[in-house]
């Protein structure tokens, strides 16, 4: 496992070059390099912030929706799914093995909002057969984090 | 009546108890105070080992085990220490599980001592040693590990220290406080004293699954000819986060295992079951979980040593356990004013390396099981203490 990957992946916190150079054992300017090698081959491919939305007042919902689509001949699912992905409400799609073929989050402003993006954009295209779409209505963990971490150092004073 | 304290027994009377507690006990009125003091992982006990102990008690799993220990987990223990180590023991002869891997210390001393009997120790080490040996009526001799030589015992310290009455040598590797390991090379030159000779080894390798650096830990018993003298012990504590759970176990030849577990059914009956089948899914499917704290034990690992070498203190390269034994001699300050100094002025609480043995004079033990975070602020702490004395 590479070392800069691992730690990068799991952190839930910031950690800046020199600090993950002191954890690794080699000098920040080999971090800044091996991190832009990693950009520049689209391994790291993003930073993203986990947001609980729940503690602003910007309200926000996402939905899970699933797509059973028929593909179209000499396109397969890749063309559907950039059509589906190049919306900003589309926050990522997967192909599916199993009931339906394709899984979406969806992020809107409302419940409304999202319902009319599945209504109007989604079900009418044309390889789309049949649309669900449920809602998310708490947030426990995502992408590996807890949302309400509250486990404390419960070590006791021991002798050893 | 007498004073209480006149009818206590005159061996435990006298003996002093863990200079590691005091320091604790000031922090814990501190607020803000932050501590590298703790020697257990900061990590939960990965959820599918707790699950699994859930599962048996939902099972109705409540009763006691035989003597040695469920027989699944002592099968299991057998084969992880054949894949990893490539040492065969026997499930049903050579294996005896244990409340941690303190109890098979203490029952592998009881049961080898008699009286005048003496223990090679060395140090600095884990606490226990040597108040079980004198509890044992044995008399410990210590060596005095160096730090020129990585705190590592040397066949010339052990040479120098056999007498016609050495019974049992302690091998405390990886060690607690130093971090210090043996490789396989060091444990052979040992062996080599050691053949020929009726000494007996209590090998301590509770912190073997945490190694760092390219050499992967030695089993002493898996040493040429050591197997017939050697009880390992090791446990589920520091491997696998279970230290609540107090599960550990001893394998070696049958002989003295069998007296082990004499004493361990007279005193403890059997090791409790809801640890026990939690423990067989740690052996069976936790290699991951493992591998995964490691990494993480490293990083901090090269974070504090870079940390303490940063402020001008020397510090050795730990290759085991999750402590770092930085030198504090620089400062002009024995360790115990160092720490108690360090806790009153920056609220940060570490053991002075004299908990261990006398010659951890000179040096503190800061274990790296905590975040990245609560190490980071530490040294920082610690950082602003070791300049502001070193200007004075």
């Amino acid at each position: 496992m590479n070392e800069l990957l691992d730690i990068m992946g799991k952190n839930s916190f910031r950690l800046n070059d020199s600090e993950i150079a002191r954890m690794l054992g080699i000098t920040e300017e080999e971090v800044t390099k091996q991190l832009e090698k990693l950009e520049n081959d689209h391994i790291i491919v993003g930073y993203k912030t986990l947001i609980d939305w729940e503690k602003t007042d910007i309200e926000t919902v996402t939905a899970l929706i699933e797509l059973r689509v028929t593909p179209k001949r000499g396109e397969g699912y890749d063309e559907l799914a950039k059509r589906i992905y190049k919306y900003p409400q589309v926050k990522s799609v997967y192909l599916m093995s199993g009931a339906y073929d394709l899984a979406l989050t969806v992020e809107g402003k409302s419940m409304k909002e999202v319902a009319l993006f599945v209504a109007q954009k989604l079900a009418p295209m044309e390889s789309v057969v049949t649309t669900a779409t449920y809602f998310v209505l708490r947030k426990y963990k995502e992408d590996g984090v807890l949302f309400d971490d509250d486990e404390k150092d419960t070590r006791q004073v021991i002798t050893l | 009546m007498k004073d209480l304290n006149e009818l206590l027994n005159e061996t435990i009377r006298v003996i002093p108890p863990s200079g590691i507690r005091k320091f604790f006990d000031i922090a814990d009125e501190m607020k803000d105070a932050i501590s590298l003091g703790v020697g257990e992982p900061d990590f939960a006990t990965p959820w599918t080992i707790r699950e699994a102990g859930i599962y048996s008690l939902e099972q109705a799993r409540t009763h006691y085990t035989a003597n040695k220990g469920l027989i699944e987990l002592r099968y299991e223990i057998c084969r992880y220490i054949k894949d990893k180590y490539g040492v065969e023991y026997n499930e049903k002869d050579d294996v005896l599980v244990t409340v941690g891997g303190s109890e098979a210390l203490d029952l592998m001393i009881r049961c080898v001592i008699s009286a005048g009997d003496e223990v090679l120790i060395p140090e600095p080490s884990f606490v226990c040693y040597k108040p079980c040996a004198i509890m044992a009526g044995g008399v410990p001799v210590i060596i005095e590990t160096k730090e020129e030589n990585n705190f590592r015992l040397t066949p010339e310290e052990l040479k120098a220290k056999i007498t016609d009455k050495t019974k049992l040598l302690i091998l405390p590797y990886p060690n607690n406080p130093t971090g210090a390991v043996m490789s396989k090379e060091d444990l052979e030159a040992i062996a080599d004293v050691l053949r020929g000779t009726d000494i007996l080894v209590l090998s301590d390798e509770i912190y073997g699954e945490l190694r760092y650096g390219e050499e992967k830990h030695t089993m002493f018993s898996a040493i040429e000819d050591m197997r017939e003298r050697t009880v390992v012990v090791n446990g589920f504590s520091k491997t696998f986060a279970m230290t609540g759970w107090r599960l550990g176990y001893a394998v070696g030849p049958k002989e003295i295992i069998s007296a082990m577990t004499k004493m361990h059914q007279y005193c403890i009956m059997s090791a409790p079951t809801t640890s026990q089948y939690a423990a067989v899914e740690a052996l069976k499917n936790c290699d991951d979980d493992v591998k995964s704290m490691c990494a993480e034990y490293n990083y901090r690992r090269r974070f504090i040593v870079d940390g303490f070498r940063n402020m001008g203190l020397s510090c050795f390269e730990p290759l085991g356990a999750f402590y770092a034994f930085p030198c504090i001699k620089s400062t002009g300050m024995s360790s115990e004013e160092f720490c108690m100094r360090l806790l009153n002025e920056e609220h940060v609480a570490v053991v002075p390396g004299t908990a261990f043995g006398g010659c951890g004079e000179g040096f503190i033990r800061c274990s790296y099981a905590y975040s990245i975070k609560n190490i980071q602020e530490a040294l920082k702490r610690i950082s602003a203490f070791v300049e502001r004395h070193k200007n004075n």
